[in-house]
């Protein structure tokens, strides 16, 4: 009797959830005394520059508080790509403005939103440090917003039709169909660009939480602050236990975090047959065993979503069946949609006026020099992604073409691509200053840190989806290598390729803010090109040059985007598309 | 029929009509002012106690139509009623089964068919217990917590009908319902349907199908509308007679079949109902159709049908072509269209009847074949004779493709225009009219050498 199957798992049923559920309220504990000790912090007078402690023991505080920043940013963006994409998808006369406008911001770097955003919250809050941690929570919230924003656009934009219809016919409320049709169509895209975002994030931490603007120096505490002032004062030590700590926070929201996410996710996924492989999270088999968030769950829902059921199926227009087909409904709206479309208007002509304005004091020479500038960045950002490509191709590949490996590289480049590069920067540039070199090809290495990594892992994935039988065709024709890489490998990893490359070439061009210009050592390192006139600017508060080295930077990334890489990812989806 | 024809008048004259829709029409505005008819102005009511079956070749806005009874789609012009108030501003309670059964994967069977429920607010205690007897009627008891995905495609429509059934629908709308499932699956489905309607456990009042399946329209039916396309527009409308259960080897089912059939096959043959033309506005007539709607067929296809054609004498009944095929009538449909434009057969009485060029084209062999093709295709397809003509005098040979898009389209709609010159490609290209250059969306007369090595093969 005792060898009974079920007695084991009734034993186990019965002892790991008081175990998981004391996890579980632990940390419930600790996220509150958390927002506490930050909320303490934030509303004290504000300190502009607080002075960063080099010692080891300092670190898990400036950890905690970086990961704040962090987090709330994340979760600002959520909200905020959320709204942005159901009011551009279910507004089709903004829509177009709405993406062209995205596809504007995504493309600046985050340095330029700097000063006015700061200045904007330092002036907004006055009298609290609230104020100034505000405004770095909006840089890093610039950094991560705009593809998760996209992605949610795209999403709905996918719908199925006939789901769409089948709720409206079967009347559902706006509620209900955000929650039972369009946030689980938009979970996959939402999850996989989060973690692109908060790898965004991290990298934007470290250039945003000590800054100097004009005649004002900015330093807060956190991790950021504690590499850069390590870096400037050649402290290695320090420099190295920073980049652990951030590599070990990077691991750790990647187990405790993306990984459970992406396996409950996995329930979301469109598809007819249930797929063989799928990831898992021990994690997450741990929570859902939890008896007090189990309950928990089925009260909120008996409380909050059934009263809130009940009072929308009441609402009158409710009871209607809604036409899919609204274009011809011109009438409806349209005072209050040219009320706003003037409003915006007026504000977009004062904005341009300012701006000219204030163009009007930049010279020619040093128009010719953010032109020049903008010139060796382009083609600094180009031969990064080309090493990349050079290098990632025939690497990618063989992972992918060889199971076993990829089993094993592919987290780990998963992991290595949400590793903030400019955590390495300092110790590269140490490095550099060393050997004496100078930033000209230096900050090659420097974005190439940042932007390989995503080549790489779409290069595998793209391998591995290449169907084993053609890979047999061309062994058992022997085909010569040469055909097999122009005929089979380059066509199948072709849309897989462009994919890593459009991503990659926004990382670069962020980058160049910080691959072109350092301080390190108490010396300025500098090489010719529009990233290093960003950053000096900001050094010395010279608005009407990172405005026009902004302007520049979003004019190439979207033509850039227009003219290249849409063609290249038509074609790709037209042509060089492997269907299952 | 005459007798049921007329008792057919008396019962739609004075039953009250759950849904009618009056003069409705679907068009698209196009920039040129000249705009595409979808849907001609139709009358339709949906009265209570009957199947209707739509019945109709693709583009003939059979879906369009179900869309805009169910209010999903606005009419461009026209309106429906529901019980005589307008559809946009009464409540009314339909359900639609979808072709693609439209469930939500992240919804356990039970929480789909509950969804609806929720939608009106209905508490979870009555939610639950109203989902699980639908469930239990339609023979899903015991997989309540399963999801979508671990169902077959049988289980997985069974679930979209207690989904629509939940919410006991005065109307049942149903979208190809049965097309994406085997041939198996779906008879099952729709006897169980039928066995349900018979005997009044559900509570509807009337059914609507959409399907392009003859025998499942005559199978379930009790009123059958035959849509015609370019626009679409009643071409007849008529009750079944036939006792169910209805027997498909019947003398009264099969004739049926074949009458609906023969209507079908023959769009050119104007039945009694003309659509509506309203004074004044542009719609487009047969008369400035100048190009012919090419069926999607493969020339191997139709290679392959004259093949069998010879076989039985050259000459065959449609419908039993299609059973020796194993084909579903209209999977064969485009097929015998595209025989028939290219004048390889003739259809006579529901039979296929197979002409002399027909004969030679199948026996010959492929080089020949092509020739022949060739001729035909030239002879009788308006497109690919503009296409070679403009191909030959253009210096460089070569036109882009939306040069023949922009003047299809002004004829078809933005997708069929597509698919038109998909055929198009399909059928220059076997008959080596032209080759097209698919990454630059060009057609490009094959080259004076190609042409010559070819000849001196064939002298070979």
């Amino acid at each position: 009797m005792i060898q009974h199957p079920f007695a084991r798992s009734l034993i186990t049923v019965r002892t790991w959830p008081f175990l998981i559920d004391m996890g579980v309220a632990l940390c419930g504990l600790a996220v509150f005394f958390g927002i506490i000790y930050m909320a303490r912090y934030w509303l004290g007078t504000p300190i502009p520059v607080v002075p960063i402690s080099h010692s080891v023991r300092a670190l898990p505080l400036y950890a905690f508080y970086s990961t704040v920043r962090i987090t709330l940013a994340y979760l600002l963006s959520l909200f905020f790509a959320i709204s942005y994409g159901y009011i551009a998808a279910y507004h089709p006369r903004i829509e177009a403005w709405m993406v062209a406008v995205l596809d504007i911001l995504q493309s600046i770097p985050v340095l330029s939103f700097l000063p006015p955003v700061v200045l904007a919250m330092v002036a907004l809050v006055p009298g609290h440090q609230l104020g100034i941690e505000l405004g770095v929570i909006l840089l890093i919230f610039t950094g991560q917003v705009w593809n998760l924003a996209f992605s949610f656009y795209s999403s709905l934009k996918t719908i199925p039709r006939e789901m769409m219809e089948a709720s409206r016919i079967y009347r559902y409320s706006g509620w209900q169909r955000f929650w039972q049709l369009e946030m689980p169509y938009a979970t996959i895209g939402l999850v996989w660009n989060s973690i692109v975002s908060v790898a965004g994030g991290w990298f934007a931490l470290m250039l945003c939480e000590m800054f100097t603007m004009g005649n004002r120096s900015f330093q807060l505490p956190g991790l950021g602050s504690y590499m850069q002032s390590a870096a400037d004062s050649g402290d290695v030590r320090a420099l190295l236990s920073g980049i652990a700590v951030v590599i070990l926070i990077v691991v750790a929201t990647d187990q405790l975090v993306w990984r459970p996410l992406i396996a409950w996710s996995d329930k979301f996924k469109f598809e007819q047959v249930e797929s063989a492989d799928r990831v898992t999270s021990p994690i997450l088999t741990l929570l859902q065993r939890s008896a007090l968030l189990t309950s928990l769950s089925e009260k909120l829902r008996a409380r909050i979503e059934e009263p809130i059921y009940r009072r929308m199926s009441q609402a009158r227009e409710r009871l209607v069946v809604q036409p899919l087909d609204e274009e011809e409904d011109k009438g409806k709206g349209a005072i209050g949609f040219w009320t706003l479309a003037g409003a915006v208007a007026i504000v977009a002509l004062w904005a341009l006026t300012q701006a000219a304005l204030m163009l009007r004091t930049v010279t020619w020479p040093e128009l010719r020099v953010l032109l020049e500038g903008a010139g060796a960045t382009f083609l600094r950002v180009n031969s990064a992604l080309l090493i990349s490509a050079l290098w990632t191709i025939p690497v990618g590949v063989a992972i992918g073409f060889n199971p076993r490996l990829a089993r094993i590289v592919q987290p780990l480049a998963q992991v290595m691509a949400s590793v903030p590069a400019s955590a390495f920067y300092p110790v590269l540039l140490l490095g550099l200053i060393r050997i004496g070199g100078g930033l000209g090809i230096g900050s090659i290495a420097l974005m190439l840190l940042g932007t390989q990594w995503y080549i790489l892992f779409n290069v595998i994935a793209g391998a591995m989806s290449i169907p084993s039988d053609l890979r047999e065709v061309t062994t058992l024709y022997r085909f010569t290598r040469f055909q097999r890489w122009t005929r089979l490998i380059l066509p199948g990893i072709f849309p897989f390729l462009i994919t890593g490359m459009v991503t990659a070439s926004g990382g670069a061009w962020n980058a160049s803010v910080m691959a072109e210009y350092a301080h390190v050592k108490d010396r300025t390192l500098e090489t010719i090109g529009i990233g290093a006139q960003i950053s000096s600017a900001t050094d010395q508060g010279r608005f009407p040059i990172i405005l026009l080295a902004t302007v520049l930077i979003a004019l190439m990334v979207v033509t850039m985007n227009r003219l290249v890489w849409r063609r290249l990812y038509r074609l790709a989806e037209t042509r060089y598309k492997l269907e299952g | 029929m005459p007798e049921a024809a007329v008792q057919s008048e008396i019962q739609q004259s004075t039953v009250e009509a759950i849904i009618q829709a009056e003069k409705i029409e679907k068009y698209y505005a196009q920039p040129s002012e000249n705009r595409i008819q979808v849907i001609a102005p139709t009358d339709l009511k949906i009265i209570p106690n009957e199947i209707l079956a739509l019945l109709g070749p693709s583009g003939s806005g059979k879906s369009t139509m179900l869309r805009m009874l169910t209010g999903l789609s606005r009419p461009s012009a026209g309106q429906v009623y529901w019980h005589g108030k307008p559809i946009a501003e009464t409540e009314i309670n339909v359900s639609i089964v979808f072709q693609s059964f439209a469930l939500f994967p992240w919804l356990t069977v039970l929480e789909n068919v509950e969804a609806p429920l929720q939608a009106r607010g209905v508490g979870p205690e009555q939610r639950r217990e109203r989902s699980m007897r639908m469930l239990d009627t339609v023979g899903l008891s015991g997989f309540e917590g399963a999801f979508p995905k671990e169902l077959s495609g049988g289980m997985r429509q069974r679930v979209g009908f207690a989904r629509a059934l939940v919410v006991e629908p005065e109307v049942l709308f149903m979208d190809e319902p049965f097309s994406a499932l085997d041939v198996l699956t779906a008879e099952n489905l729709r006897s169980e349907l039928l066995e349900l309607w018979g005997n009044k456990t559900m509570p509807t009042r009337a059914v609507f199908l959409v399907t392009h399946n003859i025998e499942e329209a005559v199978l379930l039916a009790d009123r059958i509308i035959v849509l015609g396309r370019n626009p679409g527009h009643i071409r007849t409308d008529f009750r079944v007679q036939i006792p169910q259960p209805r027997d498909r080897k019947s003398e009264a089912f099969t004739q049926l079949v074949d009458y609906i059939y023969k209507v079908l096959t023959k769009p050119d043959v104007a039945p009694d109902q003309v659509p509506d033309q309203q004074a004044g506005k542009r719609v487009r007539d047969q008369r400035q159709m100048k190009y012919q709607m090419l069926p999607h067929a493969r020339p191997g296809g139709i290679a392959g049908l004259l093949e069998l054609l010879i076989d039985k004498g050259g000459r065959d009944d449609i419908y039993r072509l299609a059973d020796d095929l194993a084909f579903e009538i209209d999977d064969l449909f485009p097929i015998v269209e595209a025989a028939q434009l290219l004048g390889f057969l003739k259809i006579e009485e529901g039979d296929a009847v197979i002409t002399k060029s027909g004969e030679e084209f199948a026996n010959s062999e492929i080089l020949r074949q092509k020739e022949l093709f060739r001729e035909a295709a030239l002879g009788n397809v308006l497109l690919l004779r503009q296409i070679r003509r403009a191909l030959e005098t253009k210096s460089d040979h070569t036109v882009a493709e939306d040069f023949f898009l922009d003047m299809i389209d002004e004829q078809f709609s933005a997708e069929e225009s597509e698919r038109q010159m998909e055929t198009a490609i399909t059928w220059g290209r076997y008959a080596e009219l032209f080759d097209f250059d698919a990454s630059r969306r060009r057609f490009v007369l094959p080259e004076a050498e190609e042409e010559e090595a070819a000849a001196s093969e064939e002298e070979e």
